[in-house]
């Protein structure tokens, strides 16, 4: 019975395609309780109930929005490009959840543990802005174009920093696999051993980039109500509609997980003693989407004018000047080999 | 036909019909998109040849930022390619000319296609367990430093030029200091005053 499943063909493609429910069916149940959890955080910072009628304390909420937007009419706008205009909601759904293929939830729990495995995320969320881009131009209709071209300017824009903050993890680690990465951040100090210690500054650069490469507030700037409707989602209803929020919900939480992964130890325990898994990872994921939900309620939206100045003329420049700052630390191994941890990862 | 084999199949298939597309599509933006596929497969292939960095780097580079800049250029500008289409009808027996030229050499070239003696010899060893990220870095950062920053030099000049081309100082216009007003006092630029009913100031 094993041997069917370790050599044949059809057993290993039956094992990777159960691995790859095990991680999709768990993670978008979490994202309807993600998504009503950020309406009650919304909600209880401006003093309001939030969902609260669909089942105990409004928790099914995010299943009853879900029935109402797949049973709704699908309208095609007029003179839209039929083919590119569903086409976008898919790639934006389907770029969101293959992303997680790499992600590791415990040590050796993840679906392809490949060795570039953080250049392959970073791949996947710099096609993300084609899902935007698709639906804007597809609609033939004003208020999604302009959205679409503010969204991927904002989103190549921010993805400059994303990267140069990656490198400086990357060159500490001496790897791009997350297992290595995670390895990486061990030791006797606990939370102290983790890379925020190390790379103290870059994790609010990477924080807010992550804000802005995702189009979360204050950086929603595609689809600011007040200026462009909904920016990029103006014509769209029912179930394209809800691929492009669950994509868009999707990519917030896999930032959560880059967050947790480079900076906080991935699955590793704060305390020493106490031991690893994934229910850390998991805590610590939900920890920096409740950071995300606090910042979506207490900031006002930015101009877009300032949204470009930070981005190439403040972030850029203090990555690119830490990722000197690390090399040369890792090079001379400089407070007992703070920056350069390869010995213990890759 | 092996896993591996359907799945080189199914890539190279999607390459050639990217481009096959890319050439014979009428609307620009379907273009750009079908070549977004043709990069993309290329990637699939490269994956399968084992070199998943530079797959890596080719979505990165080519579909993440290149492709993207295409598809706003293109969606920005009105051009009539229709237009530009029909005259291409003039064009066409000299391009016929060029491409049975080039069939005919590359005929020629694989043709005849040989190795010279000690050939073999020749070819770089599999690198073996070393992975080809770290063996790229390698190569490119301690053996071929200098051709590396000489060729991003190159890129550099060529940016600093296209910036120089176009960049213009205008006078006529308001423009913000951003480090003024941010250190603005909110007690100097306003005033608060206490209007008495009836009175007015």
């Amino acid at each position: 019975m094993m041997a069917f499943f370790t050599e044949t063909t059809l057993g290993m493609g039956l094992v990777i395609l159960g691995q790859c429910l095990l991680v999709l069916i768990p993670l978008l149940l979490a994202l309807a309780f993600l998504m009503y959890a950020d309406r009650k955080i919304w909600a209880a910072v401006m003093m309001r109930k939030g969902p609260n009628v669909v089942g105990a304390f409004g928790l099914l909420q995010s299943f009853a929005d879900f029935l109402k937007y797949i049973v709704k009419e699908i309208v095609v706008p007029a003179g839209a490009d039929k083919a590119v205009f569903f086409l976008a909601p898919m790639i934006s759904f389907v770029l969101a959840v293959i992303a997680w293929a790499v992600i590791p939830f415990n040590d050796g729990w993840v679906v392809s543990d490949i060795n570039v495995a953080i250049l392959y995320v970073f791949a996947v969320s710099s096609l993300e802005v084609y899902g935007v881009i698709m639906g804007g131009w597809a609609s033939n209709s004003k208020y999604p174009f302009l959205g679409s071209l503010r969204s991927a300017a904002q989103m190549i824009s921010y993805e400059v920093s994303l990267g140069l903050i990656i490198i400086g993890v990357i060159i500490s680690t001496g790897s791009m696999n997350f297992g290595d990465i995670v390895a990486a951040q061990d030791g006797s100090a606990g939370i102290f051993n983790w890379y925020w210690v190390a790379h103290f500054p870059m994790l609010f650069l990477f924080f807010i980039s992550a804000l802005a490469e995702t189009n979360r507030p204050p950086f929603d700037l595609p689809e600011a109500e007040s200026e462009l409707v909904a920016g990029y989602q103006v014509e769209y209803s029912s179930t394209p509609f809800l691929l492009f929020m669950i994509g868009e919900l999707m990519a917030v939480v896999l930032m959560c997980a880059l967050v947790s992964l480079l900076f906080f130890g991935g699955w590793l325990s704060p305390i020493p003693g106490l031991p690893d898994g994934v229910l850390w990872m998991v805590l610590k994921m939900g920890l920096v989407f409740f950071a995300f939900s606090m910042v979506k309620a207490i900031t006002p939206r930015y101009r877009y004018d300032q949204l470009m100045r930070i981005g190439w003329k403040v972030f850029l420049p203090m990555s690119l000047a830490w990722v000197v700052f690390v090399a040369f630390m890792a090079k001379f191994e400089v407070f007992g080999g703070l920056w350069a941890r390869y010995a213990i990862g890759g | 036909m092996t896993v591996f084999a359907f799945i080189f199949y199914l890539f190279a298939i999607s390459t050639v019909l990217g481009g096959l597309m890319t050439v014979i599509s009428r609307n620009p933006v379907h273009s750009v998109l079908w070549l977004i596929l043709a990069f993309l497969s290329a990637a699939g292939l490269f994956v399968t040849l084992g070199a998943e960095f530079v797959a890596m780097l080719l979505i990165i580079v080519y579909v993440g930022a290149v492709a993207v800049l295409f598809l706003f250029v293109v969606m920005m500008l009105d051009v009539d390619f229709a237009e530009l289409k029909a005259e291409m009808s003039k064009y066409l027996p000299l391009g016929l000319l060029i491409g049975v030229v080039i069939l005919m050499q590359m005929a020629i070239a694989f043709g005849s296609w040989g190795f010279a003696d000690g050939a073999m010899g020749r070819i770089a060893a599999p690198t073996g367990e070393a992975e080809n990220t770290a063996a790229l870095g390698l190569l490119i950062y301690d053996k071929y430093i200098i051709l590396f920053q000489l060729a991003g030099l190159i890129l550099l000049v060529a940016m600093i030029g296209a910036i120089v081309l176009t960049l213009r100082h205008r006078v006529d216009i308001k423009r913000q200091n951003v480090m003024a007003q941010m250190h603005r006092d909110p007690a100097k630029a306003m005033e608060l005053k206490d209007v008495k009913p009836g009175q007015g100031l």
